[in-house]
């Protein structure tokens, strides 16, 4: 009763028209964004940051803004995938596989619509489920003192590669490279300057936000600029709209499994919307069997990777909030936003900044109402969208990065730094190390490291105190599974991945 | 002969320094640099001082607020100092954070000299603050405990180490005859929410911060404050709250509210700002904003404020270089 009395709390503050506007503002660029492939939700909150700081947002309004953008990403991921055959970001790589043989069957209309209501169904229920989940755990994580956060962090990045990451050393040099990063600046549990060289700008640390958008939006322009794309991609057409009721109906079950599966592997640490996507698919599969005709554009294969996608990523909102810890890329850069923000996130969040948070929510369940029009009347737009070339785009996105990132605190050395972070970005991408860890990194490396003196000072200096609760206990168990998992499960899911796409292109030529 | 010519000096720079106080006019617009990010404490200052500037037409135009953030005040403070001298339209927000950093020198090279302090208008008091079942009743009995064990209460509070959070209980503990002090336990934490939270649930015993931090806490029945650091009871939903002094206890802890102007301004505008800081905090406009926002009331400027912040500068010194902080 509490929670909805919260709930209505928040529909005063989504519903006023400025936080409307920034929602449905936040939903379209969000859409667009992950429609275009190569740039992810990631990438997508991270150049509009830097909009959300020249236009001095409250923070509320930002944050409404930019969940929006994650959302609407989510959404537009599918569009590119079933029209193109190419994914607009990974999550949206199961899609392809029924969604692209719908197209070609003359059904691109059908399956954006179908994807469109199954990612609104797990939206939805994603959301309601992080209504119901998230207070509960907020109150649960009192519970967590130092030592269990230190764990918690821990777990945060054994899971770091995910359970289908490719390359796990490359995922270490990439946290380490953000831990090294973060380890500049004032030491608060001394007081002592680190690596500072009596630089007064070093002393609070290299900003985040600033190395975001550096290395996904910089960077982005940097390759931009290596592959001389000037035009952009084939046009594609769409088909008039034919769905009838019995259609949904049809896909309405598979929706229902994708959002849960997809919900509880958002909720986890580490596994993100490309592992809840993965397995809302193969599952689905698995289910209906010999009756289905997965692969050759069924829409139950469109329904429940979308699905799953969606209501992972409102799951990975959970931790985020209720704990400060990132369940995903995207959450991390949230979470990043957040603290710049001035806002602690953390159990605490749900009861001091409860308007915030609850006007954030009830925003997810008005920008999913939002996207699910946008993506079904006006979906057309977007598939228009598609064919802007990239030589009109780029240059808008780095003056908002430049812009934004220059209103923050007006220096011109935080400039240098974005550039420099771009250039990281770029050499780091052309290696094929991932780019997220160092943000991770750098997020929670300085976090992880209090936590552990924190402890340390608690049990005056007894290294027995990191395991001597039975929560702690569990979390470690969980981040051993998580390190062990990938080495174990890793090769098997991703070759079962790679299959399945495979397969699918054999056939399209065989066509 | 030589005194005398001093003498003529003086006297004629004197009547200088007055004719040029009817000459000085405020510029017509003014910048407030707040020495951090958008909405923080200082960025608060400058705003909403600002608006009552231009408000009550105390500047014609506008009041700029623009965000220098870096080294805690540090950036702002270096940038006051080596370019804006003498520049009369500029106010740099403060408080008792930049007063702790000066004192530790922790803006290298840098002193609380190189600046011209011209007033405070409002405090927030430090309170130390203790879990609901937490078996301390009062002050006077967490600080025996500490006198029996310096270790025995671990405190967590929004300050780095040696910060002004940190440096509250060193202040109360001090009062109360606590030996040993650089044995009690501060625990760093990024803001005071995140200690509340820890002290809330029993990983820390202690809370140190602003009083403005603990009031949702306090009203949801999570905290007891054992003491106020001001000199007497707060007003409104703060009268509740129990005085270290009425504890027999003399710790005072004001973290103030305030602003400095750059070195080499002139007397007539220095005095100039000193009336509109006086002006401001009588101003209906800015009693509204103190209440909205949980200021306590403090007031001080021109010369007095000067020798407030050199007194609470050494204050400080003093403190630091006993628990070992600085040499």
């Amino acid at each position: 009763m509490e929670t909805m009395n919260f709930l209505l709390q928040g529909f005063a503050v989504a519903l006023t028209p400025e936080h409307l506007m920034f929602a449905a503002i936040g939903a379209m660029l969000g859409t667009l964004i992950g429609a275009l492939p190569g740039l992810g939700p990631a990438n997508g909150v991270a150049i509009l940051i830097p909009l959300a700081f020249s236009l001095g947002l409250s923070p509320a309004a930002s944050m409404i803004m930019l969940t929006s953008v994650y959302a609407g990403a989510m959404y537009g991921g599918r569009i590119s995938s079933i029209l193109l055959n190419i994914p607009g970001d990974e999550p949206a790589m199961m899609t392809t596989l029924d969604g692209y043989p719908m197209a070609v069957k003359g059904k691109a209309a059908e399956a954006l619509a179908i994807s469109a209501i199954a990612s609104f169904i797990g939206s939805l229920l994603a959301t309601i489920g992080l209504i119901i989940l998230a207070p509960i755990l907020a109150r649960f994580a009192l519970h967590f003192g130092p030592a269990e956060y230190f764990a918690l962090f821990s777990l945060a990045f054994a899971t770091l590669g995910g359970v289908t990451g490719k390359n796990q050393v490359k995922t270490v040099v990439a946290a380490a490279l953000g831990l090294m990063i973060s380890t500049v600046g004032v030491d608060i549990t001394t007081g002592n300057q680190r690596y500072t060289y009596n630089i007064l700008e070093l002393y609070e640390g290299v900003d985040f936000i600033i190395a975001i958008v550096g290395l996904f939006a910089v960077s982005e322009l940097l390759f931009f600029i290596e592959r001389h794309i000037s035009e952009g991609a084939a046009s594609a057409t769409l088909n008039k709209l034919n769905l009838k009721m019995s259609d949904i109906l049809h896909i309405l079950p598979t929706s229902l499994r994708g959002s849960v599966l997809g919900f509880i592997s958002g909720v986890l640490p580490g596994a993100g919307a490309s592992l809840g996507s993965f397995i809302s698919y193969s599952l689905e599969k698995r289910i209906v069997g010999a009756k289905g005709y997965f692969g050759e554009g069924d829409p139950r294969g469109v329904a429940a990777p979308e699905a799953g996608n969606n209501a992972a990523a409102n799951g990975a909102l959970v931790p985020m909030l209720t704990l400060g810890v990132p369940g995903s890329g995207t959450t991390a850069v949230l979470l990043a936003m957040l603290i710049s923000l001035n806002v602690q996130p953390g159990p605490m969040l749900f009861t001091q900044n409860a308007e915030l948070v609850w006007g954030v929510i009830a925003a997810l369940l008005v920008g999913n109402l939002m996207l699910l029009v946008l993506n079904i009347p006006m979906v057309g737009v977007f598939v228009k969208l598609l064919s802007i070339p990239p030589k009109y785009l780029m240059p808008v996105v780095t003056l908002i990065a430049a812009v934004g990132i220059y209103s923050i605190s007006n220096s011109a050395l935080d400039l240098y730094f974005m550039v420099g972070f771009g250039l990281m970005g770029y050499l780091l991408r052309k290696l094929e190390v991932p780019l997220v860890p160092v943000i991770l990194g750098m997020l929670l490396g300085p976090e992880m490291e209090r936590s552990l003196r924190h402890a340390l000072t608690i049990s005056d200096g007894d290294w027995s105190i990191l395991f001597s609760s039975g929560l702690s206990i569990g979390i470690w168990s969980v981040a051993i599974l998580g390190l062990a998992l990938p080495y174990i499960l890793g090769p098997l899911l991703r070759r079962r991945m790679e299959n399945a796409r495979a397969r699918m292109e054999v056939e399209e030529e065989a066509d | 002969m030589q005194r005398s010519v001093r003498k003529l000096l003086l006297a004629t720079s004197l009547v200088f320094a007055t004719s040029q106080s009817f000459a000085f006019e405020p510029a017509k617009s003014a910048e407030c640099i707040a020495p951090a990010n958008p909405g923080g404490g200082w960025d608060f200052t400058c705003r909403s001082v600002g608006k009552i500037l231009s408000d009550l037409h105390y500047i014609d135009g506008n009041v700029q607020t623009v965000n220098m953030p870096g080294a805690g005040g540090g950036v702002a403070y270096a940038h006051t100092v080596s370019k804006r001298e003498g520049d009369t339209a500029l106010l740099v927000a403060a408080s008792t954070a930049t007063t702790t950093r000066l004192a530790q020198g922790q803006f290298v090279g840098m002193n609380a000299d190189q600046v011209r302090w011209v007033g405070a208008l409002g405090a927030d008091y430090g309170v130390i603050a203790v879990a609901k079942d937490s078996p301390y009743k009062n002050l006077n009995e967490l600080m025996e405990a500490l006198k029996n064990d310096p270790q025995s209460v671990k405190f967590g509070g929004g300050s780095a180490a040696g910060g002004w959070d940190h440096l509250k209980v060193l202040i109360a503990a001090k009062a109360a005859g606590v030996g040993n002090l650089p044995k009690i336990k501060y625990l760093a934490f990024n803001g005071g929410g995140e200690a509340i939270t820890q002290v809330v649930g029993g990983h820390i015993q202690g809370f140190t911060g602003d009083v403005s931090e603990v009031l949702g806490f306090v009203e949801s029945g999570d905290l007891r404050v054992l003491a106020v650091l001001s000199d007497e009871r707060l007003p409104g939903q703060y009268a509740d709250m129990p005085t270290a002094k009425e504890q027999g206890i003399e710790a005072i802890a004001p973290n103030w509210r305030g602003f400095y102007l750059p070195a080499g301004v002139p007397d007539d505008a220095f005095d100039w700002w000193t009336k509109t800081i006086d002006g401001v905090y009588e101003s209906d406009n800015w009693k509204q904003v103190m209440q909205q926002n949980g200021l306590m009331p403090f007031h001080k400027s021109g010369p007095d404020f000067t020798a407030f912040v050199q007194q609470q500068v050494k204050d400080i010194r003093d403190l630091s270089t006993e628990i070992g902080l600085i040499k």
